[in-house]
């Protein structure tokens, strides 16, 4: 077989191995004339303080994202993400004690456009004292039906290390050397946007993720009864299964008012393989006035528990898996948010800076649950009748943008 | 073999429209201009006419108005000219654009979109070239960065005729 | 292994799918020129990509579910 007689695309077709179908796929987006161009993501820059305080835990941070241009079809994105971690919650509580710690993550991301379609590669890389987790992701995406429409598939990777801290004698916190765990994760994912009217756009997402490896948590406990010992209970070792797969699809709309104003709405379906099945709601408002942006939002999401969960199991061993993180439980929460951006008029002093602005976005997070108990109210209530736990939580973010 | 030919075929299939070059006689109107009165396209008989499709909320129509603007100045002298059509229904945020970057090529307000409909516009921006008979001749979907050198190697062969 | 090979040849097809339609499209309903309120960045699904992730992760450790928001975000312990 003579490589030199076939042209550069086959040669560098047949170098990767690919099949013949994958050759043509190749050979034709190579070939693809640039009809029509789509448009590179404006050059922009965010500097954003963010802060959950809610259930004993507070996790603020900065988070800095700059977006920029290179020649006219490559835009690089970096983002510096922290998140300062003060948890004295009610599962550290109850089988741990509170702890502070940091992390770290970084991202960094790829675009590039050619003709109708756009290519994006990046990678994320997430680091605390006892977690590791990077990420890798491709995507393309391509305009279709007279740009009416746009269709996305992507692809991600995940490589997760987990570790688990352990208090010296000397009150120092080292990752016990006995554990060491692996996690990987895959992800398939296909958006499509549709302009349907001149004020109605919608789009579609659909995700299937798989997880294998290490899926639990190395400090949480689950709980059986055991009357007339302590508080009525024993905590014991978690046992998750070492592989989940989900599914989950979600269709939003955004219609756009006379006014210059924007009302959406979305809905998703999730599914998977532990026996969770959730479904979440969204409506959105945006109003603008003069130099100013109004953001109002409503979310109420509802899930019901995963098969292997319980609060209370009846004994020891009572079943193969078991499990009572409360993010398992069947439960439903509420979102209320507001926010604002102002858009400042131009900087004479920063003449490149083509238009800026600082917004504030704030949500009130309530979570009720139906099957996870307030453990640490044993003593009071007896196991198994202590009050359902709940917890409301603020969230907010500070952050100032600019475009250039 | 067979999957070269269909490749082949499949990115022709592609690649094609945007090799259209047509020639029809180009379609009359008359339009509101910049600055008051009216412009209409039979008063430009005999020059060498481009018409640019555009708006102020698309991004590369935005890029190519100071490029045009350029093109202009240069041949403008030697029978050419440009006419800019904004086809945005209320005309204010393309006036506060030109106030800010302003050109000096006539620009005709298409509120109704009459003539976009006219040219069967299928992208923004779309740049019509039309020839000193009436005719067009070349017809650009879009712009990509280093197309207004395109535009002036047409120019230059339109305005020899 | 199989299962991925039968994965990324159906993502394959769709795009392939996804390139031939650009040219045997449908007449858009929308013209080019009708687009204008698209271009504004009120009617954008992600306007602010970094606070739209922080609010995703800040749901997606607290529950279940995961996926489908139509951003992309790393691997947290959140434990």
């Amino acid at each position: 077989m003579q490589l030199s007689s076939a042209p550069p695309e086959e040669r560098a077709a047949r170098k990767l191995q690919l099949s013949p179908f994958a050759r043509t796929l190749l050979t034709l987006l190579v070939c693809t004339a640039p009809v029509l161009g789509g448009v590179l993501p404006e050059d922009r820059a965010d500097v954003l303080w963010h802060s959950y305080s809610g259930g004993d835990i507070t996790v603020e941070g900065p988070s800095v994202l700059l977006q920029k241009r290179v020649g006219d079809s490559l835009s690089f994105s970096v983002n510096y993400y922290e998140d300062m971690i003060s948890s004295a919650s009610i599962d550290v509580k109850l089988s741990a004690s509170p702890y502070k710690e940091t992390r770290r993550q970084w991202s960094g991301g790829l675009l590039y456009l050619h003709g109708k379609s756009t290519y994006t590669a990046g990678f994320i890389t997430s680091t605390e004292p006892d977690y590791k987790a990077n990420t890798a992701y491709f995507s393309i995406s391509q305009d279709m039906f007279g740009d009416l429409t746009t269709l996305t598939l992507g692809y991600r990777r995940g490589w997760d290390q987990i570790f688990r801290d352990i208090k010296t004698p000397d009150g120092e916190i080292i990752n016990d050397p006995t554990f060491h765990e692996r996690a990987d994760h895959r992800a398939y994912t296909l958006s499509l946007s549709q302009i349907l009217t001149r004020n109605l756009i919608g789009s579609f997402n659909y995700e299937l993720i798989t997880d294998q490896g290490y899926l639990a948590n190395p400090y949480r406990k689950i709980r059986y009864l055991s009357p007339g010992v302590g508080n009525g209970y024993t905590l014991a070792d978690q046992v998750y299964p070492n592989t989940r797969t989900s599914n989950s699809a979600g269709l939003a709309l955004k219609y756009f008012l006379p006014w210059r104003a924007s009302v959406g709405g979305s809905y998703r379906y999730f599914r998977d393989t532990w026996g969770i099945v959730a479904h979440t709601f969204e409506l959105n408002y945006t109003h603008t006035w003069h130099n100013f942006l109004f953001d109002a939002n409503l979310r109420y999401y509802r899930q019901n528990a995963a098969s292997f969960y319980s609060d209370l199991f009846p004994r020891a061993d009572y079943q193969n898996f078991m499990a009572r993180d409360r993010e398992l439980a069947t439960f439903s929460d509420y979102t209320i948010g507001a926010g604002f951006a102002y858009q400042f008029p131009h900087l004479s002093w920063a003449p490149w800076v083509q238009h800026s602005s600082i917004n504030f976005h704030f949500d009130y997070l309530y979570i009720t649950y139906d099957d996870f108990r307030n453990a640490l109210l044993a003593p009071e209530y007896g196991a198994g009748n202590e009050p359902l736990y709940r917890l409301n939580a603020n969230v907010f973010t500070l952050f100032i943008s600019a475009w250039f | 073999m067979k999957n070269r030919i269909l490749a082949l075929t499949a990115a022709l299939a592609i690649a094609l429209p945007a090799l259209a070059g047509i020639e029809a006689p180009a379609p009359q109107f008359t339009l509101t201009a910049r600055g008051g009165g009216e412009l209409s396209l039979s008063q430009y008989h005999g020059q060498v006419v481009m018409i640019n499709f555009w708006a102020s909320w698309c991004g590369p129509c935005r890029t190519e108005m100071p490029l045009l603007d350029s093109i202009y100045k240069k041949y403008n002298k030697l029978g050419f000219t440009l006419l800019g059509v904004n086809v945005e229904p209320d005309s204010k945020a393309a006036d506060d654009w030109l106030r800010q970057t302003p050109v000096s090529f006539p620009i005709l307000f298409d509120k109704d979109s009459k003539v976009s409909k006219l040219y069967q516009v299928a992208g923004m921006p779309s740049t019509v070239i039309i020839d000193r008979t009436g005719k067009v001749r070349w017809l650009h979907k879009g712009f990509a960065p280093g197309a207004e050198n395109e535009y002036m190697d047409q120019i230059r062969s339109l305005v020899r005729e | 292994m199989d299962r991925h090979v039968k994965l990324t040849r159906f993502a394959l097809a769709a795009l392939l799918l996804a390139a031939l339609a650009g040219c045997a499209a449908p007449e858009p309903w929308v013209k080019p020129y009708e687009r204008e309120h698209f271009a504004d960045p009120i009617m954008s699904f992600n306007r602010d990509p970094a606070s739209a992730v922080y609010f995703d992760h800040t749901h997606e450790s607290r529950e279940g579910a995961r996926g489908a928001t139509g951003t992309v975000g790393g691997g947290c312990g959140c434990n």
